[in-house]
């Protein structure tokens, strides 16, 4: 039998370090469902949304009850639906609706996939979905939205940040009565992965099989539960800890994806290997920042301490599961996160401080709350640097920062569920409006021509 | 399939015993059981065979925790593999 230690370890892991499995996501291609009469693309959608992931929530369920360790959302992906829309035309908002009704007849929180990818361009009907965004995240409960703007093989679509500017404020001013929950929806992209299971930003790419199974760990308070247990370790233990730990709980997560992927009979895609916090105590990347020896997060030593994290985790991560992919790392959304929150309100935490950090992590500025009156040219201007960041960088990087209407900044505003409270950060207001109404394409970087 | 039963929390008469019953009420063989009291906290572990359980091991495992707190303990039912593959390469 296995040792005692061993078994009361991965218990305490559960019960008191939170560590949980944070998603199931079924990929769909929706490829065969394209139609010129957009009802009965609609109709197709819905019905193999239907089919595919008919058994997705009981099949996490019964998992969740008989390993004992919780899975805590059970989401979609699907195809871009700008890829779809091309054929049809019409009022784009009617696939959302389709996908959010699809999305509560499974049981499913959220589906992804409301997207398009124009890193170098804009395809036929690229635009009109993208205009339409704020009105579907609006109109609907469960669909979320993300467009991909830039890739280091391509360099960054200066019209496309432009635009994606004005989309991320009106989809706020859209939602601003419902908790301004049209921006948290929406992530804006560069390098975005084909395979991410995690949201807002997960979506079904173009080269993924017809339907797929990948899974989401976290588990950041278990990491730091971890180094509690060695204070005067030095640097070189303190990154082996961390790997050990990732080892284990990316175990857990391939565990779960080959049983899910077993009994749903989908094949099994990858785990992300992502410490995802939670506002809940315990579940916090920024403290285990601070366990390594920080005052707060944001103090001088953060992004080293982060590059460090992120790493390990990678290292540890990468022998435990077959496949590995979609964002893995560690996420820093300032409102989901208790420590980071605590950060931003005493003003150790800056956005630029938060940019510097997303050069060693693996997403980028996550649910930020910014002033309700920063221009769209300031939230393009954000949305550039972090693109450059990625494209330079050969990483993905992403924008999900949530304008609060009427709202300055010193001031807080509470999301709820796990999206959890921000207080609303300083934004530099210096006007990047010439450059950002230039358009345009910045070329891709050097470090794209690798053949 | 093989499962883990834990059962962790103050030291009273008759634990044993309540968890073993309810294992023979649902036709689940005990093939090893490990003992020890931990700073006052009595801490088990049985290794027990389900393939041969007469309801459903998620039914079972809920029986369990809920045997656990009528008696102020923690009980945990859960699949073998889970820590098997977290500690087992």
């Amino acid at each position: 039998m296995i040792n005692t230690q061993d078994i009361l370890e991965t218990i305490n892991m559960i019960q008191q370090e939170n560590l949980d499995i944070r998603t199931i996501t079924m990929g769909i291609s929706l490829l065969d469902c394209s139609d010129s009469d957009i009802d009965k693309a609609c109709q197709r959608i819905y019905d193999k949304i239907c089919f595919k992931a008919e058994k997705l929530v009981a099949t996490g369920e019964g998992i969740e009850k008989e390993y004992g360790i919780p899975i805590i959302n059970k989401r979609i992906s699907v195809t871009p639906i700008a890829m779809i829309y091309a054929a049809s035309g019409g009022d784009p908002v009617k696939y959302a609706q389709t996908l959010d009704r699809a999305a509560k007849a499974v049981g499913v929180n959220f589906l992804g996939g409301y997207s398009a990818l124009v890193h170098k361009g804009f395809a036929k009907g690229d635009e009109e979905l993208i205009k339409s965004i704020p009105e579907a995240l609006a109109v609907t409960d469960r669909v979320c939205s993300s467009v991909n703007i830039g890739s280091t093989k391509a360099g960054i679509n200066m019209d496309a940040v432009a635009l994606m500017g004005e989309i991320v404020r009106e989809a706020a001013i859209k939602t601003q009565d419902k908790g301004l929950v049209g921006p948290s929806k929406l992530v804006v992209f560069c390098n975005a992965p084909e395979d991410n299971p995690f949201m807002a930003g997960a979506f079904h790419g173009a080269g993924e099989p017809d339907c797929v199974i990948n899974v989401g760990v976290s588990g950041p308070g278990v990491v730091r539960a971890a180094l509690t247990k060695i204070p005067d370790a030095n640097i070189t233990e303190v990154a082996d800890t961390v790997k050990k730990t990732a080892f284990k709980i990316t175990r857990v997560g391939q565990l779960v994806a080959s049983v899910a992927s077993e009994r749903l009979g989908v094949p099994f895609g990858i785990v992300d290997l992502s410490l995802a916090p939670t506002p809940a105590v315990g579940d916090s990347v920024a403290h285990i920042l601070e366990e390594m020896g920080l005052e707060s997060c944001g103090a001088c030593g953060t992004t080293a301490c982060l590059a460090l994290l992120n790493d390990a985790v990678k290292k540890g991560g990468v022998m435990a599961s077959s496949h590995v992919g979609g964002l893995s790392g560690a996420f820093i959304p300032v409102s989901e996160d208790a420590g980071m929150i605590d950060a931003a309100r005493s003003k150790m935490l800056s956005i630029e401080k938060l940019e510097a950090m997303t050069a060693v992590c693996s997403v980028g500025l996550d649910m930020i709350a910014i002033p309700g009156d920063t221009p769209a040219e300031v939230i393009a201007g954000i949305i550039a640097d972090e693109a450059a960041i990625g494209m330079v960088n050969s990483k993905t990087t992403a924008v999900r920062v949530i304008p609060a209407i009427n709202k300055k900044d010193g001031e807080e505003i509470e999301f709820g569920g796990l999206f959890g409270v921000s207080p609303i950060m300083k934004v530099n207001t210096a006007s990047p409006q010439k450059f950002i109404s230039r358009g345009g394409r910045i070329p891709a970087p050097l470090q794209s021509l690798k053949n | 399939m093989r499962a883990i039963i834990t059962v962790v929390g103050k030291d009273t008469v008759g634990i044993l015993a309540k968890i073993s019953a309810q294992c023979a009420e649902h036709n689940v063989n005990v093939i090893e059981v490990s003992q020890s009291i931990l700073q006052d906290m009595f801490c088990m572990i049985m290794l027990v065979d389900v393939s041969k359980c007469n309801i459903e091991f998620t039914a079972f495992a809920e029986n369990c925790k809920k045997l656990g707190e009528d008696m102020g303990l923690v009980v945990n039912a859960m699949h073998e593999d889970i820590f098997n593959t977290m500690h087992r390469i």
